[in-house]
């Protein structure tokens, strides 16, 4: 055994060097310059400010906005930091709601969910507005999930709710080649879009 | 299930074989020691390593001596990241401030990425200093990766050669594994991901105002360098905690594509290496076979499990055109979720790009059978080989058996020593699995970490030590795995399931090497057909599935049966 300890420590010190400090900067140094903006966050402007990333989903409330999926991420609660709060669409600790299929607290959720949609007058519910994502910070919803709030958004900026569906319908991203990845919507950029359309 | 979905698995499958085809060839000129197109740039830097570490390459070692190497090396690995991780406050690199880490949980994660394991009972973003993602866990997603395709080859040298004493030098073959496959391909993948849109950058996170005024932070942080090894390596520990479902590790259809087919490409590759040093070309795609008709009936499973949905949800109005969503990305799909799952699995990857505490129960299933088959579908990198070669060390055993007969597999007699060890091995992962679960099932120290009721609870205990046991790294993330109890008895099965499991391998390997090889004859049971992948499938299904049956049944299978009945928890 000691006359292996010299190359172990020797080769776990030189390949800390390579494989830890020399390979993360020199892959952040090359991201610099083929991807500055995804190498960042993809992060997007408006006004000079940062509204959030394209990549990570936000906690949209009001009815003047498309709503994201709901989100099972927590924060540490201000009051007790041994305790966590409910913090949807917290991106600085992703998290799903680990619910098994049998759980009374996933079925009571989506049921609060399904209730709350059906007294907006929503008939057919699709199957990712009411389950919250692996990440906590799904960006998408699927078309339908966008089309089912159009009726809220157009009365709400009064706007004809056939331009509202006409911009989800612009906003909706196909799979690549029509083959890998599913339809969906950005919400942060589709809010984004609406916003042009008519600012609060 | 849809025709496209099948078609999106079926190409994922094909480029990864498109791909390990070469790159078996590569490897097996790699640690044969022959020249590559990279050795003129890559010779000089691994001479300088070998003269700094007092490495003579020439210099073999037998079974023992390559043991020992081998755990001296995971020894210092595992000391110099628990130092890392403890001491992470006095370190560079930490722009959230974060403390160091408890010592059950830096015991816990040091056990774990020396392994290869890469449980995570931290969530990354909350917890780790970018150095310490770095210098500390990126470092042995590369090294234990490595340390797993040594040990492979050393395997594979024993069939290759005759009446050798030696199996190689551990030394070498780490090095070579690391510089000559591991770093190339991880540089071009970690390029590919950033291209995609992960990020790649030493601030720690942003803030932003989002539309409606409210304050957004946004962890960040060196991410693609990190994904591209943890795929590679089938290590499987994210950055951030949620692992490839988040948006960050994984932002499109495409670079879930990518994050498939890394995890598979080396594991896929290395039975094409072991086919062309043995110089029996079939026998690797015999391996081959048998895993990827097991790996393809798990994918099977868990999509049409998935696409059906939950039926406690549907009856409440939900649509069921997009089956279950709990716990899954939009972007993916069920298809390549599906495949995801039993990939991860059937690898001994552990990254996920869906909760696994919320699949249906037999979408829950599979995962964790595949993992307690052994995880040699075609498992990780390196262990997923020698784990196929032990199973086809017992098909052949069992065949012998039959027709009373001395077996033998690739020419080499296996006898009582073997088969001694090599039950040995496959006995460890139920010793382990079965035992903590059933010590921690009646803790109430144990039990306060369940997020879970009923069957799921249970699931969450096995799957954990599963997990851990088998060097996988998934969860049912549902069980606060942070506690001392877990920390603890998890550290100690992710040691047993990777040290105890590869000593007595190798001491198989020394012992087929000193063999002299027995000249094919009318009686020789062909190893390279049909028959015989059957066989071996056979015998993965069989020790491996009866093994955990009656566990299974109280956990997943029980929980299908309630919830068709409409039980909830």
């Amino acid at each position: 055994m000691i006359q292996h300890l010299r190359p172990a420590i020797v080769l776990m010190a030189l390949f800390t060097l390579l494989t830890g400090i020399a390979y993360p900067l020199a892959i952040t140094g090359l991201a610099a310059i083929i991807a500055p903006d995804a190498a960042h966050g993809s992060l997007r402007m408006r006004d000079g400010v940062v509204v959030g990333s394209e990549l990570i989903g936000q906690n949209f409330s009001t009815p003047r906005y498309f709503h994201p999926r709901p989100s099972a991420t927590s924060a540490s609660d201000p009051a007790d930091a041994s305790k966590t709060v409910d913090a949807p669409y917290n991106a600085d600790n992703s998290s799903g709601s680990n619910l098994g299929p049998l759980s009374q607290k996933l079925v009571d959720r989506v049921k609060g969910d399904v209730e709350s949609l059906r007294s907006e007058g929503v008939a057919a519910i699709p199957a990712d507005a009411v389950t919250t994502s692996g990440s906590g910070l799904d960006p998408h919803v699927s078309p339908a999930t966008a089309l089912m709030q159009a009726p809220r958004v157009a009365r709400e900026r009064h706007l004809p709710e056939e331009r509202v569906r006409d911009l989800v319908q612009a906003n909706v991203e196909g799979p690549l080649f029509g083959l890998v990845g599913e339809p969906r919507v950005n919400v942060l950029l589709l809010n984004l879009a609406l916003d042009r359309l008519n600012l609060p | 299930m849809s025709t496209i979905g099948w078609v999106q698995i079926c190409l994922t499958l094909a480029l990864v074989l498109l791909a390990a085809i070469p790159l078996g060839a590569y490897m097996a000129k790699v640690f044969g020691g022959g020249h590559t197109f990279v050795t003129p740039v890559l010779g000089p830097l691994e001479r300088g390593f070998y003269r700094l570490a007092g490495v003579d390459p020439k210099r073999e070692q037998g079974w023992l001596a390559y043991s020992l190497a081998m755990l001296a090396f995971s020894v210092v690995g595992f000391a110099s990241l628990y130092a890392i991780l403890r001491l992470q406050a006095f370190l560079p690199w930490n722009p959230q401030g974060f403390d160091g880490l408890s010592a059950d949980l830096a015991f816990n994660t040091a056990i774990s990425f020396v392994t290869n394991t890469n449980w995570q009972a931290y969530g990354g973003e909350t917890t780790m200093s970018h150095f310490s993602q770095m210098a500390g866990l990126a470092v042995h997603n590369f090294l234990s990766a490595a340390t797993g395709i040594a040990l492979a080859v050393a395997v594979t040298r024993a069939f290759a050669r005759t009446g050798s004493a030696t199996l190689g030098n551990f030394w070498v073959d780490l090095t070579r594994a690391t510089l000559y496959v591991l770093l190339p391909i991880a540089i071009i993948v970690a390029l590919a991901f950033v291209a995609l849109g992960v990020p790649q950058t030493l601030e720690g996170s942003v803030e932003a105002t989002t539309l409606e005024g409210a304050k957004q932070v946004i962890a960040l942080g060196p991410i693609a360098s990190q994904e591209a090894i943890k795929q590679l390596g089938t290590n499987g520990g994210g950055f951030l905690n949620a692992n490839s479902a988040h948006p960050f590790e994984n932002p499109t259809a495409i670079s879930n594509v990518l994050a498939i087919f890394s995890m598979l490409v080396v594991s896929t590759a290395l039975p094409i290496a072991f086919g062309r040093m043995v110089g029996a070309q079939r026998q690797g795609y015999a391996l081959l076979a048998a895993m990827a008709i097991l790996l393809v009936a798990g994918v099977a499973i868990v999509y049409a499990a998935e696409t059906s949905g939950n039926p406690l949800l549907t009856a409440l109005g939900l649509d069921p055109a997009m089956g279950n969503m709990e716990g899954k990305e939009v972007r993916f799909g069920q298809a390549m979720t599906a495949l995801f799952v039993a990939v991860t699995t059937g690898l001994s990857c552990g990254a996920v790009n869906a909760m696994h505490a919320s699949l249906t129960p037999l979408g829950g299933f599979v995962p964790l059978l595949l993992i307690q088959l052994g995880e040699v579908l075609p498992g990780g990198v390196g262990s997923g080989l020698y784990g196929m070669i032990v199973f086809a060390i017992l098909a052949v055993f069992v065949a012998g058996l039959m027709v009373g007969r001395t077996p033998e597999f690739l020419g080499k007699k296996i006898e009582a020593r073997e088969m001694k060890l090599a039950m040995l091995a496959v006995l460890i992962l139920p010793l382990v699995i079965l035992g903590f679960s059933s010590i921690a099932v009646m803790l109430p120290v144990a039990l306060a970490s369940l997020a879970n009721a009923g069957p799921h609870g249970l699931t969450e205990i096995l799957y954990a030590y599963s997990s851990a046991a088998g060097n996988n790294g998934s969860a049912f993330a549902g069980l606060n795995a942070n506690t001392p109890w877990f920390n603890t008895t998890l550290g100690i099965s992710m040691a047993l399931g990777r040290f105890a499991y590869v000593v007595p391998v190798l001491a198989i390997a020394g012992s087929i090497a000193a063999k002299k090889r027995v000249p094919v004859s009318a009686g020789t049971f062909p190893t390279d057909t049909p028959l015989f992948v059957g066989l071996l499938i056979g015998v993965i299904l069989i020790l491996g599935g009866l093994q955990f049956f009656p566990a299974l049944a109280l956990g997943p299978i029980v929980e299908h049966v309630l919830m068709l009945a409409g039980q909830t928890f």
